[in-house]
This record gives structure tokens, C-alpha cells and sequence, in this order.
């Protein structure tokens, strides 16, 4: 009998290609007599476009010029709404949005031609706050600047302030942070009007490509390709920003008759591309003197920059997350997400739930003393537990106990015993130490309605060689896509790894699975790869072609078997949710996602008093993701998040100017280095979640939420002052003690 | 690009069309000033492969590194790490080792960027520097090399050609603190080198340099002779704070603020001055 | 990507140099970045550019043993040049130690800073068979991962030299 391999930490299966050099990102990839295309972008925030001037030095008639007025469908790069031109044509909303479209064969004259296109632009006064937004100081988005609020309503939460023996208030702030995957955006078009268009580029979602381009050109879906190539990561920065440089390297592809590459440099790609949305939450929290939850009244609010684009799904998870994995009768969530005149904020791992869970873990280290509990006791006392419900009414199905996560966690962070030195160290040191941690739950898959809305679908296919195939539209940025696909395929089926092939994601060949975020891809994708290699299992059993029990060589002898007498052998999975599962879009109440990951995280730091730095010095993360399919890709998933997480905490500034990124290069925008980085030590735990893969559920997110909270904390433990906002910069800490020096003196 | 075939070819290039040719070594700095579209300059003189300009030399009385001695080649010199420690602790923390491989000491010299990370070392040890052009060439204290933001004594046909430390120092006692962005691969919010030789408790002799804290690396004279025959005690100290204050003008970047320069300043003075004196 | 056209520059040189064993001529402008040249006349993808102002890594080559970022190198200073890329790590027969680690232990995930921190490390073990983790961390700080966290990264380093000290 066949051991699994589910729960192995199996090679990546592209490991070799990517070690040896030979996987072929987007740039790798050339045609011939190819063009390059470049963009020319606004100078400003915010006008009215009078003119394109082009300076005579360049041989313009070398060159294809693309504007607004060349797109033949409609000028939007359609999401949820179609409020985002594809390219400027009257009027600019922020700095850098695109408005002509350059192509030739010489990649330095498209350089030199993108710097000598003048656009003439009128300012108009643009926004660049929240509170700006919100107070409509202009009015840049529809009427009121909001591209979507929310309300969540649990219990009565103004009936318990009168019973409160504490009143805790506090306000908290994120910034906005790029996603820095180390190949920047890139895509590669050929178009024309009988065949179609085809473009082949860095992404993450092949089918939200494919619905923009068709409502760009006004072709049928028939005839528009998009095909996944090799991709040096995304973490949500490839969700919805390919749509645009497909669209654009599509319009030069369809005017010249040639196909054409667009791939930006690190400077473009950070100035002009999407960031995680900045955030201010306030709270408002009742208390017993015992530190129970009484009442969690939550404002919380997110710039979304200049268009719609996906904010309100942003705006969605935070709000939901904002309560966090806590037993409170009471809670009120509202919410908003607004318009500012910035480049579009998008998707960035988390989506939104980094955001509110930063304020909810600093907030209650806040409650808990205020009602002289350590952290972790306060926690203890109001964990939820199964059978009692989260705010928007979703009552906990699964057998977690966070106390016990909690005291895991604690014990291999050597917690207690480390704040008990550091406290008694600290006063006669220059470099001090602390410890902290965030407790904290993410849900898997898309929200509510939203997976039966996707109404994903993927299929496997045997050959009659027996080999078997995997269709998804579900894509490989590092995450391990292709490798879990086949441990589960292959494990539903009993066979060997090497024997299934995940079929590179090109729109003409595989179904719509969905987007490759929102941490669904094992466990709602995936499920859907298991059920359907099941299917070929039962296809071929119900023929009688296949025994109850069998091997590798029963199989492929029963595949050419089928092919011969009955014909292809392909199975296609359809998602359907789970019964019981009900949530209500207008109350926003209700069953938010199938499954939650859940976790504790523990930072140790130290705070050097003469240059105001902190370092991270140990991080454990402890999280329960049901089954762990492969142990070293979800440990790698973890370590990397975490590190995205201490760049949130520490180091990963967008410094604006007039709504711009100024500090648009690597050298000024600083992610950890090797020489930043703690041991991050990880463990799991596997609470099974039947509707998962194997009982698997989602993890590519859950890390981002987590890690932040816990290293201010640990900047609390170690040097008393509260730091409310990140990323908190050296400087910055520095102000909070020079503030907190000034008040103690007055 | 232009490759001279010597040292010779090269000075005449320079001599012959002044200010149209730029020095060209390593390019960790001129090829990113490149990338940004940020150089004036069209003509690249290429000096890489010029030997005169590399190898490291000892006398009694001087370590002399030719101009092209790279970060990777100081860190590795027993000689260096023995003598002029400061010099190699600067250039491990110049970037990663690739930056190091092809950085040099001449062209962070002539690159005059104040937040330069070898420069505080080479003060700290009153290097000097051999400028040659075809005329001849001239030796120069480094100190005051720098006159303003990246103006310096260098003419348009002279190439740094080394870099000369005087030896026969003993019993000093040293301290190098960067502080970046972050631990590596950063560019110095301040940056900061000292050396002290105690008599008894009293400070015999001091050099104190500072990076990034004014638009040249800055040599604090006005510190170092108020220190000079004092007895470090806390009053001494915050007075040598104060006079320090008075000899740096930190600005605010996109890296940093002239406020957090100015206080860490301040307190590297103070925890080189306590290290050293607790040693 | 700078432009490497400069006036009165002689429009194209041709370099000769060795890249992983072969006699080869580089034929583009004098400033031409040895990144672009490796790339488009050799045809080379495996390096790879991420910032293009040697910050990442990602374009990491062996330049006459030496790694260096080759998003700062000019053309027509490699002439006579020994270079070796990531193509040139693995042999006919097999992968080298560090990329077999790289793929048993977690050191790949988008797999596009891989190429160059393969070259990065398989450049320090040759200069140091048995590095600590606290030399593989300072040998790899201009190697960028957003991707890993580093961790697996220099544990399939560290295991790379337990194997070596195995067969040896």
C-alpha cells in the first residue's frame, strides 16, 4: 500500500528549472520582430489634460502611438466597476496614471521617446488624507469621496457603556506598503482584429485578465488568451495590476500589427503601481474589572486611492477581521473606504485584515492594562471558543483553543521568563529588550457569498498513457501551487508524484478557478483538483475498468483502456459551498468564511536608546491551518510572511510628496536584508477541516496579521512608550519618546 | 568608454580635454547615477585595469593603498586589520559583496558623497592623499580635501592615485559606528569614527569624524581640543556634547531627519567616548 | 535601464571574454550593461534584473571569480574577462550541491532571486567550505528574497556543506 505523500515535504516541482536558471519569467521570453512599449504618465494629481505635445527630435513616425481615443471597446479596465480608464483621456485623478502609449524596436529611443512627450495639464486641487476624503474638501469620486462603507452590528453596544468599569479609547494608523516582488510587472502582447488578442505576462488571476481585455477590445470571450508565464512573485501586487499593462502592451500590439513587450524598471513599477491601502482605526472598548469584553465600538477607515478598483472587498476583510478572535457581546464595526487623489491602492497579502488586526492586538495590550491583567491573561479570559460567535454573527464551528495556542506559543518563546528578565535588566541598559505577542484569526477563501459567486471550477485529465493532468487556472508564484496540486492529485488517485503534470495556466486550455489570492488556493482550488481526480478514479471504476484497490500499472492500463472504448478521461470539479453556511451582504451578518486559520505570535526585540533602532531578535509563529500538505513550502510561507510583516512593522516607509512615492528605488525603500531577520521559528498545529483537501485550509495570509501587533507590543514591553502607527521607523520612535519626555516634564 | 592601455594614456586624456572625461572604476556608484539619469558627463575614462592605481604597500613609516584598492581587498589586508581597523569595519559595511568586489577607495574619495563610509575612517587616521596628472603629481592632507558638497581639490586632469596612512600609532583605542536604514546595504544616516589614546584617565590625544551629518564628512576639531588633556567624567562629556553640537549641521532627507541625525550624533560621541574609556 | 547610447560614442565594440568556459564576443555599446548584453546577445535569461541599481541581487554574476551586481558593469569593461553565470553553476551531469539544497529544503519559492543567490553561495563556499550561519547571512546581504524570509535559504546552504563534508 502507497504511503501518502500529502503531509511530505516533496521537491517543488519547478525547483529545477528555477534553480539551474532555465524557467523563463517575462522577460526571458522574446518574439520576433518584437517592439517595446514604454508609458507616458501624468506629472500631477489632478486636472485637466489640454494637450500632448511631441518633441520633433524624435522620428515619431518610427513609432506607435496609442491614446485613448485608439481603444476600440470600452476605456476602463473593468473589476468591479468600470470607474478606471485604461488610459487618461480628459482629466488625470493621480500622479503617474497612464495617457499615451509608445512602441519601437529600439528599447533606448522608446526610453528617450517616453521623456520627450509634454502633457499639458490644468491643476485642479487634489486630496491626499483620509480626513481630507472624508470631510470632501474636493470631491473627487462621485459625490461624496466613499467608494464603500460598512456596518456591523453585534448586540447593543450603547446600552454597555453605563456598565463598564474601564472605558478604553485608541487610535491607530497604517501605512501605505509596496509589495516588492523582486521581478517587476511584465507582459507581452500580440493583437489584431480577425484573431484576437493573446498576451502572456506576470500574474496572479489569468480570468480577471481575460474579462478586462475583452471589455478593452469588445471581443468575445473566445477570442481573447491570456497565458500565465513564470512569476517572481506577487502577494496580491499581481491581483489586479496586470490588467492594466496587458491592456496597454494589447492596444500597441493591436495598432502596430506586432506583438510588443512592456516590462517596467523597479522605479516605474513602485511609483505607478498598487500599494497596500494606508489605515486609521479607532476604538472604543468597555471593560469589567475582571478584563471581560463588554462592548467594541470600531471605526475604521482606509484610503483606496484614486479608482474603485477592489477596495471594497479591502474594506470587506478588514472590517470583518476587526474584531479579531474574541468573545465580545457587543460589537459595532463601521467603515469606509474612500477617495484620495494617490495611485490606486490594491491587494497586498492580507487585504485589509493587516490593517484592523494591528489596531485590535495594540489596542487590547492597552485594555489589558488598563485593567492591570498581563496581556496574555486578558487574552485567556475573552478567547472565542467553539459554539460562541464572532462579531458579524458567524458562530464557531471548529475545536480551537486559543488559550492553549496561546500557552504554546509562550512556552517555546520562553515568554514569561524573558519579560520577567528583561523588566529587571532593562533599567541599567542601554539596549533594551521586550516581548511581545498578537493572537489573532484570518479566513480562507473569499468572503461570504463570494466563493459561490466565483463558482470555480477545475479539472484533471488522464491521458491514455495514464499520465494525469491538472487544470486550474490557479497560478505558481512561489507559493507551491503546482507542487500541492500534485500531492493531492496524486495522493486521490494513489499515484506518484512524477506522475502528475499541473498544466500551465493559459485561459484557451484550463477552466476558471478563481483568483490566486485570498488564501484559497489549497483549500477551496484544491479541494476541487481532489474531487475531480476522484472522479477519474470513480470514472474508470464505474466501467469496471479499475479494482477497489489497485496500482500504478492498473491504472495506466485502465486509462488507455477508457481512451480506447469509451473516449477522453477528463473530470471536472464545480465548487458548490457548504450547506449551512449563510451570510446576508446587506447586515452583514453571518457565516464570513468556511474556515479561519488561527494563531498566536510571539516578538522578541531589543531597542538600542542610543540610535533609537529596534531589532527583531526572535520571532515564533504558532498557527493551526488544518492540514499541513507540504511542511517546508508552508513553513516557507510563514517565514516569508513574517518577514513582510517585520518590513511593515519597521522598515517599509512610502515616503509622498503631492501624492507621489518619492522614494521609488530600492535603495531608499527598504525591505530586511539577510542581516535583518530573526530566527523565525514555526510550528504548527492541524485541526482537520473536512471541507479542505485532505482537511487543509488556507495560510498564504495569515502571517501578515500577526506579525506587526506583536513587534509593537514588544516595543511597548521593552521601552514603555505606546506607538500607535507603522511602519515605525527609527525617527519615529524617537519622537514618541522625545513627546512622552515633553508630557512627563509638563 | 575609452580604455587607456596606461596611467600615463589616462592622465593625458585628462589633460587634453579637461572636465569632458569622467574617471570610471568600479561603477557602484557612477552606473546608478547613470541608471537615474543623473550624470552630466557623456565621456567615460575607463581606469579599472590600471595597476599603478591598485595594490597596497608598506613603508616604516606609511600603508600606502592605490586608489583602486577595493573594499573586498582592505577587508582581507592583515596589515589594515592589524593597524587601521576602522578602515576595514568601513568597508565591511559598505553594501553586500558584490559592492565590495568592485567599490573602491579612490572612487568613494572622488565620488564626495557626505554619508561616504570610508571617508570618517580615513580622517580618523589623517590619511593623505597623492593626486597625479600628467604634470606631476601632489600630496595632500585628506583633511579639508572637502570643501562643499561634492566640491573637492581634485582638478579636472587629476586622478586620485593613493591613499597614504601614516603608521607608528600605539595605544589608541577605536570605536566605527554606521547607523542605516538597515544592517547592510544601506546608506549611512550617521556615520561616525573615533580614536583615543588615554594617559592615565586624561585624554592624550583624540580624532573624532562624523559622516552624513553636514554636506562634507566633517573632522570636529573644536571636539577634539576641548577634549584634548580633559578627564572624562559626566560633565566633560555633556560639554563635549555641546561643542559637538555646534560642529555638525545635519539636514532632512528621504532617509532621515536633521532632528534624529543630531541627537545620534550626539550619543555616539558619547558612547565612543565611554567604550573607550571603560576599555 | 540606463541609456547606453552616448554621443560620439563609436556605436558598438566588440568584447571578447569567457563566459561559463566559452570563448565568446560581446558585441553592443561600450556602456552597455553587462546584465542587458549577458541577456539579449548571449541569450543567458537565468540572470535576472530586480532593481537594476545593484541593491537585489537578482543580477549577481562571477566576474574573474569575484561576484559582482552586473546592472553596474559596462561592456567594455569585461574585455579579457573570465564570467561565469548561474548557467554555468550546474555541469552536464549534475546540479551543483547548493541547487540541489536549494530544491530538497525550501531555498526557491518564485524562484526569481534564485539564480543569483545560488551564484552568491556557491561563491562563498568556495572561498569557505564550512561558513557559520552568521557568515552565510553577511555573504548574502545584497541578495534579496521577499519571498522565503532567508531562513530556508541558509538552510539549504548549511546542508549543502554537511553533504559536502560527507562525500569528502
Amino acid at each position: 500500500m502507497r504511503h501518502p505523500i500529502i503531509g511530505e515535504s516533496v521537491p517543488r516541482k519547478e525547483g529545477r528549472e528555477k534553480v539551474t536558471g532555465k524557467a523563463l519569467y517575462t522577460d526571458d521570453v522574446t518574439f520576433p520582430n518584437s517592439l517595446y512599449g514604454v508609458t507616458v504618465r501624468s506629472p500631477i494629481a489632478r486636472g485637466k489634460i489640454r494637450a500632448i505635445h511631441f518633441n520633433p527630435t524624435i522620428p515619431w513616425h518610427e513609432f506607435v502611438v496609442v491614446t485613448a481615443k485608439d481603444i476600440p471597446g470600452k476605456n476602463c479596465i473593468a473589476l468591479l466597476e468600470d470607474d478606471q480608464p485604461c488610459l487618461a483621456a480628459d482629466v488625470v485623478n493621480h500622479p503617474e496614471e497612464p495617457i499615451v502609449l509608445l512602441a519601437h524596436k529600439d528599447k533606448y529611443l522608446a526610453e528617450e521617446a517616453r521623456r520627450a512627450v509634454r502633457i499639458d495639464i490644468d491643476p485642479l486641487p487634489a486630496i491626499f488624507t483620509m480626513e481630507d476624503s472624508l470631510a470632501c474638501k474636493e470631491v473627487i469620486w462621485r459625490k461624496d469621496n466613499i467608494f464603500k462603507s460598512l456596518s456591523v452590528d453585534k448586540g447593543e453596544v450603547d446600552a454597555a457603556w453605563a456598565s463598564a468599569d474601564k472605558i478604553v479609547e485608541g487610535e491607530y494608523e497604517t501605512g501605505a506598503q509596496e509589495q516588492l516582488y523582486i521581478e517587476p510587472q511584465g507582459m507581452i502582447a500580440t493583437a489584431n482584429p480577425s484573431e484576437g488578442v493573446t498576451v502572456w505576462g506576470s500574474l496572479q488571476c489569468p480570468y480577471y485578465v481575460h474579462k478586462a481585455l475583452s471589455a478593452i477590445f469588445g471581443l468575445p470571450k473566445e477570442k481573447i488568451r491570456v497565458v500565465q508565464l513564470e512569476t517572481g512573485g506577487g502577494f496580491g501586487g499581481k491581483e489586479e495590476y496586470p490588467s492594466m499593462i496587458a491592456a496597454h502592451a494589447a492596444l500597441l500590439a493591436w495598432k502596430s500589427g506586432k506583438p510588443v513587450k512592456i516590462i517596467y524598471d523597479r522605479a516605474e513599477d513602485m511609483v505607478a503601481t498598487t500599494k497596500r491601502h494606508p489605515s486609521r482605526t479607532r476604538h472604543r472598548t468597555a471593560v469589567t474589572r475582571d478584563g471581560k469584553l463588554l462592548a467594541m465600538d470600531i471605526d475604521f477607515t482606509l484610503d483606496g486611492g484614486a479608482y474603485l478598483t477592489l477596495s471594497p472587498v479591502v474594506l470587506s476583510r478588514g472590517t470583518i477581521h476587526a474584531a479579531g478572535p474574541y468573545n465580545c457581546p457587543n460589537v459595532r464595526i463601521r467603515s469606509r473606504v474612500v477617495a484620495t487623489n494617490m495611485p490606486p491602492h490594491g491587494a497586498f497579502r492580507g487585504f485589509g485584515a493587516p490593517q484592523s488586526v494591528f489596531a485590535l492586538e495594540r489596542h487590547l495590550d492597552q485594555v489589558a492594562k488598563a485593567v492591570a491583567l498581563a496581556p496574555d491573561e486578558f487574552r485567556r479570559r475573552n478567547f472565542i471558543r467553539k459554539g460562541q460567535t464572532l462579531a458579524v454573527g458567524q458562530v464557531v464551528h471548529e475545536e480551537i483553543d486559543m488559550s492553549e495556542l496561546l500557552e504554546r506559543a509562550l512556552k517555546l518563546s520562553d515568554y514569561r521568563a524573558k519579560r520577567d528578565r528583561f523588566a529587571r535588566e532593562n533599567p541599567t541598559q542601554t539596549i533594551k529588550r521586550g516581548i511581545g505577542f498578537a493572537s489573532f484569526l484570518h479566513g480562507a477563501g473569499f468572503t461570504g457569498s463570494g466563493e459561490e459567486y466565483l463558482a470555480s471550477v477545475a479539472d484533471v485529465e488522464a491521458t491514455p498513457e495514464g499520465r494525469v493532468r491538472v487544470y486550474a487556472a490557479s497560478t505558481e508564484m512561489g507559493q507551491g501551487t503546482n507542487t500541492i496540486f500534485s500531492q493531492i492529485a496524486a495522493d486521490a488517485l494513489g499515484l506518484d508524484y512524477a506522475d502528475i503534470e499541473v498544466m500551465q495556466p493559459d485561459t484557451a486550455q484550463v477552466p476558471n478557478s478563481g483568483p490566486t489570492v485570498a488564501s484559497r488556493t489549497c483549500m477551496i482550488v484544491g479541494k476541487l483538483v481532489e474531487t475531480a481526480a476522484i472522479g477519474i478514479k470513480e470514472s474508470l471504476q464505474r466501467h469496471n475498468f479499475l479494482q477497489e484497490r489497485y496500482d500504478r500499472q492498473a491504472f495506466v492500463a485502465a486509462c488507455r483502456r477508457y481512451h480506447d472504448e469509451v473516449g477522453p478521461l477528463r473530470a471536472t470539479s464545480r465548487y458548490s459551498p457548504p450547506p449551512n453556511i449563510h451570510w446576508d451582504e446587506h447586515l452583514y451578518r453571518g457565516d464570513a468564511y468556511g474556515a479561519y486559520g488561527w494563531a498566536v505570535y510571539v516578538a522578541e526585540v531589543s531597542v538600542d536608546t542610543a540610535t533609537y533602532e529596534t531589532r527583531v531578535e526572535d520571532f515564533v509563529a504558532v498557527q493551526e491551518v488544518g492540514r499541513v500538505i507540504n511542511p517546508v513550502l508552508a513553513a516557507g510561507q510563514v517565514e516569508g510572511g513574517v518577514a513582510q510583516g517585520i518590513g511593515f512593522a519597521l522598515y517599509e516607509k512610502v515616503v509622498w510628496q503631492e501624492g507621489r512615492m518619492i522614494n521609488n528605488q530600492m535603495t531608499n525603500y527598504i525591505m530586511p536584508t539577510s542581516m535583518d531577520l530573526p530566527p523565525i521559528r514555526v510550528h504548527f498545529e492541524e485541526l482537520p477541516y473536512t471541507r479542505g483537501p485532505a482537511g487543509a485550509k488556507g495560510i498564504g495570509e495569515l502571517p501578515l496579521d500577526g506579525t506587526a501587533p506583536a513587534i509593537i507590543n514588544a516595543i511597548e514591553n521593552a521601552t514603555g512608550i505606546c506607538i500607535r502607527r507603522i511602519p515605525m521607523t527609527p525617527e519615529d520612535l524617537m519622537a514618541a519618546l522625545d513627546a512622552t519626555r515633553e508630557k512627563a516634564i509638563a | 568608454m575609452q580604455t587607456p592601455p596606461s596611467l600615463g594614456a589616462a592622465l593625458d586624456v585628462l589633460a587634453h580635454d579637461p572636465g569632458v572625461w569622467r574617471p570610471f572604476a568600479g561603477g557602484t556608484d557612477l552606473m546608478v547615477l547613470l541608471e537615474a539619469g543623473k550624470l552630466a558627463h557623456r565621456r567615460y575614462l575607463n581606469i579599472w585595469n590600471l595597476a599603478e592605481l591598485r595594490g597596497i604597500e608598506s613603508s616604516s613609516w606609511h600603508i600606502s593603498l592605490g586608489a583602486l584598492t577595493t573594499y573586498t581587498v582592505v577587508r582581507r589586508n592583515a596589515t589594515l586589520g592589524r593597524e587601521f581597523p576602522l578602515l576595514c569595519r568601513a568597508a565591511a559595511e559598505t553594501g553586500g559583496v558584490a559592492t565590495q568586489n568592485r567599490g573602491t577607495l579612490g572612487g568613494n574619495i572622488a565620488n564626495a558623497s557626505p554619508a561616504a563610509d570610508t571617508p570618517p575612517a580615513l580622517l580618523i587616521y589623517d590619511a593623505e592623499l597623492e593626486l597625479l596628472s600628467s604634470r606631476g603629481s601632489r600630496r595632500i592632507p585628506y583633511r579639508g580635501f572637502h570643501s562643499g558638497y561634492k566640491k573637492m581639490d581634485l582638478r579636472h586632469d587629476e586622478l586620485v592615485g593613493r591613499i597614504f596612512l601614516p603608521r607608528g600609532r600605539t595605544g589608541w583605542k577605536s570605536y566605527y559606528r554606521k547607523v542605516g536604514t538597515r544592517r547592510a546595504q544601506a546608506i549611512s544616516k550617521v556615520c561616525f569614527a573615533g580614536a583615543v589614546r588615554f594617559d592615565a584617565k586624561i585624554v592624550d590625544d583624540i580624532r573624532i569624524a562624523i559622516g552624513s551629518v553636514a554636506p562634507t564628512v566633517v573632522r570636529a576639531v573644536q571636539t577634539e581640543a576641548y577634549l584634548r588633556g580633559k578627564s572624562l567624567d559626566a560633565a566633560s562629556i555633556a560639554a563635549a556634547r555641546e561643542v559637538f553640537a555646534k560642529e555638525i549641521a545635519p539636514i532632512d532627507d528621504i532617509r532621515s531627519t536633521a532632528h534624529y541625525r543630531h541627537v545620534v550624533a550626539l550619543n555616539l560621541l558619547e558612547e565612543f567616548l565611554t567604550t573607550t574609556s571603560a576599555q | 535601464m540606463p541609456d547606453a547610447r552616448l554621443p560620439d560614442a563609436p556605436g558598438t565594440i566588440a568584447v571578447h571574454c569567457r563566459v561559463n568556459g566559452r570563448q565568446e564576443t560581446l558585441r553592443d555599446y561600450p556602456m552597455a550593461r553587462l546584465l542587458d548584453t549577458l541577456r539579449e546577445k548571449l541569450h543567458l535569461t537565468g540572470i535576472k534584473e530586480g532593481c537594476g541599481e545593484g541593491e537585489c541581487g537578482a543580477c549577481s554574476v562571477e566576474l574573474n571569480g569575484k561576484l559582482v551586481n552586473s546592472c553596474l558593469i559596462p561592456i567594455a569593461q569585461v574585455e579579457g574577462a573570465e564570467i561565469r553565470t548561474i548557467e554555468g553553476v550546474a555541469t552536464k551531469e549534475q546540479l551543483n550541491i547548493v541547487q540541489q539544497a536549494f530544491i530538497s529544503y525550501g531555498g526557491a519559492q518564485c524562484g526569481i532571486c534564485t539564480p543569483g543567490m545560488v551564484l552568491a553561495a556557491v561563491n562563498l563556499l568556495e572561498q569557505n567550505n564550512h561558513p557559520t550561519e552568521p557568515e552565510i547571512r553577511a555573504a548574502l546581504a545584497g541578495n534579496l528574497c521577499r519571498c522565503t524570509g532567508y531562513m530556508k535559504i541558509f538552510e539549504s546552504i548549511l546542508r549543502a556543506c554537511d553533504r559536502t563534508e560527507v562525500q569528502s
